[in-house]
Formats: C-alpha cells, sequence, structure tokens
C-alpha cells in the first residue's frame, strides 16, 4: 500500500512553495503592470480582463458542460445595463448595483437554460442566438434602457475612492476578474464541476448517477451568465458610455470565437484566448497604424475595396486567426501551452 | 407488503413502435441475492435495466423499490433512493481521471453548492472538508478494486477491462442498495472474469448488496447466480436456481445457435 496521501493537497490551488512564488509573482507583477504601461495599454488590459471574465464564464457552459450559447451578449448587456441603471435611478452602491445585475443576468440565464433542456446543438445554438438579439433589440427600443442614443455610466466610486481613470479602474477590473477566475477554478474542482463535466461526457451516465440534468443544465446557464453579467457591469465603466450596438450578436459570436481558440475546458486556456483575441481585436481596430504592413493594407483597400474596406480586412484576418488556430490545434492555445510544456521539462510544475 | 421485498418488478412491458421489448416481465430480487437475468441478443434485458432506473418509462407494469413504485421517477431520483448501474457500452466519463469518475459517484452524498465550491480557500472550508471525506470512500473502493495505478489517468485511454471496473466502482461510490450489472465481463480476458466473479462476491458479502446480473458469460452465471431469469423476445421462458435453468428444454433450444454459450455452460 502506498503511503496515505493528503486529499486536500488535490485541490489546493498552492500547494508547492515554488506555486506560492510564481503566485506571489504574479500578484506582485499585477499590481506594478498599471505603472509601468502607457494609458492606452491599460485601457487595453482592462478590456481583455473584462473579456477574460466573460470567457471564463462561456467556457463554463460550452466547455464543461458541453452546452452551447450564442446569446452571450444579451447577458453582457443585462450586466452593463442593470448596472448603470440601477446605480443612477435607484442610487445602488457600485459593488451591489454590480452584483444585482449580475445576479439579474443569471436569472435570466437560468429562464434560457429550461428550453435548453429540450434542445440540443444546431437548435439550442438558434434558440440562444435569438435571445441575444432580442435583448438588443428590447434595449434599442424601450426608453428606460436610453433607446439608441443610449446610457451614461454614472460616477464611480468605492467607498472613499473615486474611480475616475484607466489606471484605478485597472485594479477594480483586474482584481474582481482575478477572483472569478479562482471562484471558477474551485468549481470546476469540487462537486459542482464534476458535474458539469459529467454531463458533458455522459449525460445518460450523469443522470442514472444521481446528477439532476434539470437543475445542473441550467446552473450552468446561469453562472455563465452571471459570469458575463459582472463583466457587462465592468464594461459599461471602461467605454463610459453604453448603446445597444455595443452588444450585437457579433459579440456573441465573438466570445464564442475566445472560448474555441483558448481551448474549450480549460480556464487557463480562457484567459489566454481573450487576452490574445482582445489584443488582436483591438489592434486590427487600427490596422492602418501597423507598420509596413498598415501602409500595404490601406493601398489594397483604396484600390481594390469600397469605402468600408480597411475594417474589412480586420474582420478577415481575425476570422482566418480561427480558422488556422483551430485546424492545426483543436485544443487551441491550452494545447500550444501543453506542448510547451512538455518541451520545457524543467519549467517547475 | 412484506418486509423482505427489496426489489421486485411486475408485468412490466415496454414497446418501441411495433415492437414488444419487454413483454409482461415480472420476477422478485431476495435482499441480499444475486439474480441474474440472461437471453439472446436483442431479448429486451437492457431495456429491462433502462425502465428500472428510468431512462425509459414502461407502458405498463409496476417496479417496486423498497415498497415504493418507482415508475415514471427521474434517472437522479432513483439513483438517490439506491440503485446503481453500469452500462453493457462503457459510459464513463472520458475526459475525467478514475478518481474524479469515483468522486462523481458520491454526487449525492456530497453536500457542495455553486457558492460553496466556487469560494473554499482552506482545508477548514466547507467544500475542501467535503472533498476530503468523500475522497476517503473513494480510496477504499481504489483499494478494493486494485485500481491505484489508473487513479489519476484520463480513463478515456485506459484498456478495456480497467474501464469495466471503474463504471464498476462508480456505481459502488453510490454507495446502493441494489446494483444492476449489464454485461460486467464483456471484453474482459479470462483472468480478469475471474478476478471479477471474486470482486462481485466479495461485494455482496461485505457490503450486503443486492445484484441484478446482466451477463453472456455462462459458466459465470451459473457461478455466482442464486437465481436466474431467462428471457426472449421480450418474454420470459423460465426463472430458477442455476442447476434447474440449465437443464430447461427451451433454454437449450433458444440458446441453439449460440455455440460459445453452449460449450461453456455445457
Ligand atoms: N430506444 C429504443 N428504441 C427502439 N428500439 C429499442 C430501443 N431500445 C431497445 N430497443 C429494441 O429492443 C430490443 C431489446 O433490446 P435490448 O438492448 O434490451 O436487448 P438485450 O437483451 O440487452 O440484447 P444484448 O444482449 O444484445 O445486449 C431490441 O430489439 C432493440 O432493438
Ligand atoms: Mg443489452
Amino acid at each position: 500500500m502506498d503511503m496515505k496521501r493528503d486529499y486536500y493537497e488535490d485541490i489546493q490551488l498552492l500547494n508547492s512553495k515554488i506555486l506560492w512564488f510564481w503566485f506571489i509573482m504574479l500578484i506582485a507583477s499585477l499590481a506594478t503592470l498599471p505603472f509601468l504601461l502607457p494609458n492606452y495599454h491599460i485601457y487595453m488590459v482592462n478590456y481583455m480582463a473584462i473579456n477574460v471574465i466573460v470567457t471564463v464564464g462561456l467556457n463554463i457552459l460550452v466547455g464543461y458542460t458541453g452546452q452551447i450559447s450564442l446569446g452571450h451578449a444579451g447577458f453582457f448587456a443585462i450586466g452593463a445595463y442593470g448596472t448603470v441603471l440601477l446605480m443612477t435611478n435607484l442610487h445602488f452602491p457600485f459593488l451591489l448595483a454590480l452584483v444585482c445585475s449580475a445576479l439579474i443576468a443569471a436569472f435570466f440565464g437560468f429562464i434560457l437554460g429550461l428550453p435548453a433542456l429540450r434542445l440540443e446543438g444546431p437548435y439550442l445554438a438558434i434558440a440562444t442566438l435569438g435571445f441575444g438579439m432580442a435583448i438588443t433589440q428590447v434595449i434599442g427600443r424601450w426608453q428606460v434602457f436610453g433607446g439608441r442614443m443610449g446610457l451614461e455610466a454614472p460616477d464611480l466610486s468605492l467607498g472613499p475612492f473615486v474611480i475616475d481613470t484607466d489606471r484605478q479602474l485597472y485594479f477594480v477590473i483586474v482584481t474582481i476578474a482575478f477572483l472569478l477566475i479562482l471562484a471558477a477554478r474551485n468549481m470546476m474542482k469540487t462537486r459542482v464541476g464534476r458535474a458539469f463535466i459529467a454531463i458533458r461526457d455522459s449525460d445518460i451516465a450523469a443522470e442514472t448517477m444521481g446528477v439532476n440534468l434539470t437543475l445542473y443544465k441550467t446552473l450552468a446557464f446561469a453562472v455563465s451568465a452571471f459570469y458575463a453579467g459582472v463583466a457587462g457591469g465592468l464594461m459599461a465603466f471602461l467605454l463610459g458610455f453604453i448603446n445597444p450596438s455595443s452588444f450585437n450578436f457579433i459579440l456573441s459570436i465573438y466570445f464564442l470565437a475566445f472560448v474555441i481558440v483558448g481551448g474549450l475546458g480549460s480556464i487557463f486556456g480562457s484567459i489566454m484566448g481573450a487576452v490574445v483575441m482582445t489584443w488582436l481585436l483591438l489592434t486590427l481596430d487600427k490596422v492602418q497604424e501597423l507598420p509596413y504592413l498598415g501602409a500595404v493594407l490601406v493601398s489594397f483597400s483604396e484600390r481594390w475595396m469600397n469605402l468600408a474596406g480597411l475594417p474589412n480586412i480586420a474582420s478577415i484576418i481575425f476570422g482566418l486567426i480561427i480558422i488556422l488556430l483551430v485546424v492545426f490545434e483543436p485544443l487551441g492555445l491550452y494545447g500550444f501551452w501543453i506542448r510547451t510544456k512538455i518541451y520545457w521539462k524543467t519549467w517547475p510544475f | 407488503m412484506t418486509n423482505n421485498n427489496l426489489f421486485s418488478v411486475d408485468q412490466l412491458t415496454i414497446k418501441f413502435g411495433g415492437l414488444t421489448a419487454v413483454d409482461r416481465v415480472s420476477f422478485r430480487v431476495e435482499p441480499g441475492s444475486i439474480f441474474s437475468i440472461i437471453g439472446p441478443n436483442g431479448a429486451g434485458k437492457t431495456t429491462i435495466f433502462n425502465c428500472i432506473n428510468g431512462l425509459y418509462k414502461p407502458d405498463a407494469g409496476s417496479i417496486i423499490f423498497k415498497g415504493e413504485d418507482i415508475v415514471g421517477q427521474k434517472p437522479h431520483r432513483i439513483a438517490r433512493k439506491g440503485i446503481a448501474r453500469t452500462f453493457q457500452n462503457i459510459e464513463l466519463f472520458s475526459r475525467m481521471t478514475t478518481m474524479e469518475n469515483l468522486m462523481l459517484g458520491r454526487h449525492i452524498h456530497m453536500k457542495t453548492n455553486v457558492w460553496t465550491g466556487a469560494t473554499f480557500f482552506r482545508r477548514g472550508s466547507k467544500a475542501a472538508q467535503d472533498e476530503i471525506k468523500h475522497r476517503e470512500r473513494v480510496e477504499k473502493i481504489i483499494d478494493l478494486l486494485d485500481l491505484q495505478s489508473a487513479r489519476n489517468q484520463f480513463v478515456g485511454g485506459l484498456p478495456y477491462g480497467t474501464q469495466k471496473l471503474i463504471e464498476l466502482g462508480r456505481a459502488l461510490a453510490l454507495e446502493p442498495e441494489l446494483l444492476l450489472l449489464d454485461e460486467p465481463s464483456a471484453g474482459m480476458n479470462s483472468e480478469e472474469k475471474q478476478d471479477l466473479v471474486f470482486w462481485i462476491k466479495d461485494i455482496q458479502d461485505e457490503l450486503g448488496l443486492t445484484i441484478l446480473l446482466i451477463e453472456h458469460d455462462m459458466k459465470m452465471v451459473m457461478d455466482i447466480s442464486d437465481l436466474i431469469l431467462v428471457i426472449n423476445f421480450g418474454k420470459p421462458i423460465t426463472e430458477g436456481k442455476p442447476e434447474e435453468v440449465q437443464r430447461h428444454p427451451e433454454v437449450l433450444k433458444a440458446y441453439l445457435g449460440e455455440d460459445e454459450v453452449i460449450d461453456q455452460s455445457a
């Protein structure tokens, strides 16, 4: 018989000194990062962190539970509008408004999860797509939501701290993202996460082992929507201004792309996916500013494309990268990471 | 209803379109015994199991477990009442490790919810305590079935025989009172089969389990069953002790052509 093992070690986040070391290094670098970066880059990191939150949440639904959602922009919008409205109209403090609107998003997730019990694959995809589009439509037409004109984010303060620069916002967003990543990781290591994964791998076996499919499938939707809601609430403050077009269905597709590029069923992959793809999106937005390549693309666009030319190049490049990644590494960036880790055997893991 | 009626099936019938897959099947299983269902391919054996744990809803008949008719209840409810099973075509969680598969078997006994699960941060936290406590039970099963070497491996890549055992382990982790085994020895070599017979007897003795077994290996069936029910085309043919069933003319007839079976039972 092998020696008695410490079972806690297996679910512990930091079960060795080396991991503690890296963990502290990580926190230290996250804390100093905003003082080293120029303002635009802080804005970008904030954007990344918000997308990380959505992607991790969406991965719980798609990668871990094996369901699909093409409507996450809807939950994202609920979070954004909810937070802004609760703060401006009901004068909720920021964190309370954020949590409440994320819970509202979770509730909508739960509702959307109910038909998901009977729908699979493409049918579920269409149902969720319809949900996301409906949310944008409702928001765009309803006066409380500011209609097409949108809403302005109120002033933000946390207790005595007034938060009005991207650098200050960084600490709020990154802290929340950090906590939500840990929460997701913990959840997946314990009973609820196991039930999610079990449903993905064999729903028949899961239910005959006592997993309530109805409960856990809707729960996965709710949890996932909660993450999107929190992210949306933060996004309102990063953008300073929200309108329905910030939440169109292309955004839902992007979220899904982040998950798949990062790697299904991997939290670390989700982080990589969201970070890399956000960087790409924001960079492609300003594709004309790239050295050398920018000029080439501009002249190509002027010669061969209509007035809307250049942004189209951005989408084409984005699409190409997704296709290439998925074709050559179906496990996404996480797959690359695993291979690199195996290559660098000495890496302390 | 007598006290020792743990499990009985009465006039169970289910149709798929024009096909009556199970046709008025009745039997009763004594607590602590091994009751086997045999019959040729397509006889309706697996379908009976699927009715018992709620995957199929029978068209008629009743299934009484601990004095209660469980027909029409959801599979997860039936699991909670104490019925676990293994599958003919392995239904493991392939991208989980052996340990995680068995831990899922503890699902109904564990208490962690979304909140406590997401927020544990130290050994004393509720979710961590829950994990540790149930991990101990799971380790016992791993020891019992000699699965130590597979503990932290993803089950998808393990040999077929090992996967079958893990399924058995997962079912045991649920601590059922009634265990349904659908062809547990399929795909095992003779050595593995011997171990399996040993384990099944062991489990039955030590845990006082009642076992419902579907099995094509006649030697094994005759060896470990207390009672055997023979069905063909969904209909019961005969029921009795292994010696009785073996001699039954209709059983010989029903199995005619299945050379392998006859060889082994001879
Ligand atoms: N969901 C279903 N829909 C339609 N027909 C089904 C279904 N499930 C089982 N059947 C049919 O019911 C009959 C009995 O099948 P079952 O799987 O119970 O046989 P079995 O006795 O387990 O056979 P085997 O020894 O091959 O496992 C078969 O004819 C099968 O095709
Ligand atoms: Mg069968």
